[in-house]
C-alpha cells in the first residue's frame, strides 16, 4: 500500500501524543524522542500491515510500547534521571502545578513497576479505554484494570500518606487485603 | 458520580475504587494530565515533520532499511 497523503498527515498528528507517551514512560526526554523516531521508522517500513481505517493511534502505541520494552530491558540499570532532563525535555513546568508536587510526583511514578506504569499513563493520560489499553499491552482486560489500580494505590501512598493518614482505618484495612491476597 | 453514598462528612473516605478515594485519583490523574498534556502541547518537532515528509516521498523501502539500520545501531550502543 503507498503511503498516501492521508497516512502521513495521520502519523504526524500521532507525533505529540506519542512523544507525551513516550516521556512518561521513560522519563528522559532525550531517549522519548529517539523511540519516537524509532517508532516513526517502524511503522513506515511496516505500513503495508496497517489497515486502513483502523486505529492509528493503538497501532503506533502498540509500537512504541514494545520498542520500550526491549530497550527498557537492557537498559535498566542506567534508568535514573539525575541531570533532570525530563524536566528540561518539558521546558516549563506543567501549568498549575508547583514544581516540588510535580517533581515529587515524577519521582514516584519513576518508582512504579513498568506494567503498571505504562498501563496507569494509557488509561489515565492517553484517554485510551480499557479495551484499547489492553489490545496495546497485549494482555486481558481485567489485568489492565488490575495494574492501574495497583499503579494508583502505589503512588497514593508513595505521595499522598499524610492524606491517607486522615482515614487512617482504611490503611489498615488494605493492609490486611494487600496481606491476605499474596 | 457512581456512588451516590458519598456524604460531605465523610469526605475522602465515601467513593472508593480500588482501595483509593475519589479526590485522590482525581489529583492522580490531573498530575498525570499535566505532565502528559504539556508535551503534547509542544506539537510536532521539526525532525519529526521533516522526517515524514522525507520518508513519505521516498520508497517504503528505505524506511525499512533505515530501520534496520537504526535497530542495529541500538544493539552495538548497548
Amino acid at each position: 500500500m503507498p503511503l498516501t497523503q492521508q497516512l502521513r498527515d495521520e502519523l504526524l498528528g500521532c507525533v505529540p501524543s506519542l512523544r507525551a507517551f513516550a516521556i512518561s514512560l521513560s522519563g528522559n526526554g532525550d531517549r522519548a524522542d529517539d523511540l519516537v523516531q524509532e517508532t516513526l521508522l517502524r511503522a513506515l517500513a511496516n505500513i503495508d500491515s496497517f489497515q486502513p481505517g483502523s486505529n492509528m493511534p493503538a497501532w503506533l502505541f502498540t509500537i512504541l510500547r514494545n520498542l520500550f520494552r526491549s530497550d527498557y530491558r537492557k537498559r535498566r540499570r542506567e534508568v535514573e534521571d539525575a541531570d533532570g532532563s525530563y524536566a528540561k525535555a518539558l521546558k516549563s513546568q506543567p501549568e498549575q502545578t508547583p514544581h516540588l508536587e510535580f517533581e515529587e510526583f515524577r519521582v514516584a511514578l519513576d518508582k512504579l513497576p513498568q506494567d503498571q506504569k505504562e498501563a496507569l499513563i494509557l488509561v489515565g493520560a492517553s484517554g485510551f479505554s480499557y479495551e484499547a489499553a489492553a489490545a496495546i499491552c497485549g494482555c486481558a482486560v481485567g489485568t489492565i484494570k488490575s495494574r492501574v489500580n495497583r499503579a494508583r494505590s502505589k503512588l497514593s501512598s508513595l505521595l499522598y500518606v499524610d492524606g491517607a493518614d486522615d482515614f487512617g482505618p482504611d490503611n489498615a484495612v488494605r493492609a490486611v487485603i494487600g496481606g491476605g491476597n499474596r | 458520580m457512581k456512588d451516590s453514598k458519598t456524604s460531605p462528612t465523610k469526605g475522602l473516605a465515601g467513593a472508593k475504587q480500588g482501595g483509593l478515594s475519589a479526590d485522590i485519583q482525581a489529583r492522580i490523574g490531573h498530575q498525570l494530565r499535566a505532565i502528559y498534556d504539556e508535551v503534547v502541547r509542544q506539537g510536532v518537532p521539526p525532525r519529526f515533520a521533516e522526517l515524514i515528509e522525507q520518508l513519505g516521498s521516498a520508497e517504503v523501502q528505505t524506511a525499512a532499511a533505515t530501520a534496520d539500520e537504526l535497530a542495529a545501531k541500538d544493539n552495538g550502543r548497548v
